[in-house]
């Protein structure tokens, strides 16, 4: 399984004195069951992309395939793709309006017809995976504080059992320990169920924590697509387009500038200690 | 002198069913005590639900205090007849840019404050340009506002309320919908306004380094204040922290796990450059 882009262009407006070319030659594989982080300041194309990723938004120009089938095909079918796709908005918590938890999350696969017990089956799993107890599911969603009402939101989502999540943004206003929550849980799911997970991040920390691949959009081009050393290597790069690195790559980086001789590769905490730790140990311990 | 000044402040949500009577009561702010001094910059933080938007609330008298009092620049907030005079004196930024910006442009929606409270329109115009300089957002003053980005549109609301001249503002996550740049940006405009304009902060946020220029730091836990002191007397505490939902700057917990494998570098680093003088000195 994977999604291809190939020289994807998108232009709102096209052909008015508004026209804006948001997405410029996208070229781009994703892989089944990889861990990706999109970064990108506010109108760099992040959000454009991922709706062009289920179907949401149609390219001005390329094509997109998904497991092979052009999605732009006549016969293809959208709806499949749209549940096999699952796209998570920011503040997804905005879309809750049933009266319960359960009914909230039923509300997907209900919607593709489903027989009754595998809409139950389906909404408690996914309510367990984002882990809200069983207490909770009677609850009215507007009851719930605002991490437990996110994790529901993600749970619809999860409820179309899909095979690419994508998040935009799960984490903003919500607290530190909310936001660890959130990204172990997804992180749970991508190693368990295998899903492909793309993340849309602001904070360059948690990208650096949980993604094995960057992406990196700039006035709707992609300008990196590499690991997450190899990205925040670039940090210099990446503050000039309103970016920047975790904060221990520049610890590294001004250690090194010191003349300490530690590797400037760790992008987290774990990585960072052990390198310090390892120079420490030959110098002074 | 205190601008802002509470004792035993107490704060409960009502919840009532269809007959009226009382369903259930949540205790939001549970008897606190505090007091902020002119000019300061305070940070108050807390978890999802800990009562930090309460208190914020009950400081611009949007909410009157079940019991206990508080008093903004010495007028009590249950004072109905005080309540322009105490929204005048504390100010308040919220969440969402777009929740805050009614004019289609930025200078008439700076303006739009000033104008209620019956100011000449020659002043209008005098605040207008004053406030917009402040936050860095003079050369926007045609534009649309929702041509700007978040964080241009945060600065537009910081420089309503410098319009309206308060001796506090009151910032409620003012970042949390914001890029990096932006951030940056508005936390920025604050601490210029709080150095220059000597206008008292109380910022409210969840973003751990933005906090680090503060003069005093609030934890909150269960409408309760669990923690008080400077930046880095909090940050020292980083296990106390994360009991209470909290986080510590990426650097600082860099430090504190160094700490704990037993190199010796002092509590409570705060900055990249800190960290880096103190390892480049072993």
């Amino acid at each position: 399984m994977s999604i291809i882009l190939d020289k994807v262009n998108y232009k709102y407006s096209e052909s008015t004195v508004y026209e804006k070319h948001a997405l410029k030659d996208i070229n781009l594989k994703i892989n089944d069951g990889e861990f990706i982080g999109l970064i990108g300041h506010t109108g760099s194309g992040k959000s454009t992309l991922i709706q062009h990723l289920n179907g949401l938004m149609k390219a001005t120009s390329g094509a997109i395939y998904y497991n092979g089938e052009d999605i732009y095909a006549k016969d293809f079918n959208m709806r499949t793709l749209r549940s096999k796709v699952g796209l998570v908005f920011q503040y997804p918590e905005h879309q809750l309006f049933e009266t319960s938890v359960i009914k909230d999350v039923s509300f997907g696969p209900r919607n593709l017809g489903l027989p009754d017990l595998e809409i139950d089956l389906r909404a408690y799993e996914a309510l367990k995976q984002v882990g809200i107890g069983e207490d909770l599911i009677d609850a009215s969603p507007f009851e719930l504080s605002g991490g437990q009402k996110r994790r529901v939101a993600i749970a619809g989502v999860l409820a179309m059992k899909p095979e690419v999540l994508i998040l935009d943004e799960p984490t903003a206003g919500l607290d530190p320990k909310g936001r660890d929550e959130i990204l172990d849980r997804i992180a749970l799911l991508h190693k368990e169920q295998k899903i492909t997970v793309i993340l849309v991040s602001h904070s360059m920390e948690d990208v650096a924590k949980y993604v094995d691949r960057i992406l990196v959009m700039n006035k709707g081009e992609l300008i990196f697509d590499n690991t997450p050393k190899n990205v925040f290597a670039h940090y210099k790069e990446l503050e000039n387009i309103g970016l920047a690195a975790p904060q221990v790559t520049y610890v590294m980086n001004r250690l090194r500038d010191q003349g300490i001789r530690v590797s400037t590769s760790p992008t987290t905490i774990k990585e960072a200690k052990e390198e310090i730790l390892r120079w420490a140990k030959g110098e002074i311990l | 002198m205190d601008i802002i000044k509470a004792s035993e402040l107490t704060y409960e949500y009502i919840r009532r069913n269809e007959e009226g009577d009382v369903d259930s009561i949540n205790q939001a702010i549970k008897g606190i005590d505090f007091d902020i001094a002119k000019g300061d910059f305070v940070a108050i933080l807390g978890h999802n639900g800990s009562g930090k938007s309460t208190l914020a609330k009950a400081i611009n008298a949007i909410l009157a205090p079940t019991s206990g009092s508080l008093w903004v620049k010495g007028y009590d907030t249950k004072d109905l007849d005080k309540l322009w005079d105490i929204r005048q004196a504390a100010g308040m930024v919220f969440q969402n840019p777009d929740n805050q910006i009614i004019a289609t442009v930025v200078e008439e929606d700076v303006g739009f404050g000033p104008e209620n409270i019956g100011i000449p329109t020659k002043e209008i115009w005098e605040r207008v340009e004053e406030s917009l300089r402040a936050v860095g957002m003079l050369e926007y003053r045609k534009h649309s506002p929702n041509k700007l980005s978040g964080g241009q549109k945060q600065r537009v609301a910081i420089a309503g309320i410098m319009a309206m001249k308060p001796e506090c503002i009151v910032l409620d996550e003012p970042t949390a919908m914001l890029d990096p740049n932006g951030r940056k940006d508005v936390i920025h405009t604050i601490t210029e306004l709080n150095k220059r304009e000597n206008v008292t902060i109380l910022l409210i946020t969840h973003y751990m380094d933005e906090v680090i220029g503060a003069d005093k730091v609030i934890v909150m836990d269960q409408g309760q204040i669990v923690m008080e002191g400077t930046p880095r007397e909090v940050f020292s505490k980083v296990e106390e922290l994360k009991k209470y939902r909290l986080d510590v700057p990426q650097v600082t917990e860099l430090a504190y796990e160094l700490k704990k494998s037993g190199i010796p570098i002092p509590d409570g680093i705060l900055t990249v450059d800190e960290l880096v003088d103190e390892l480049s000195r072993l």
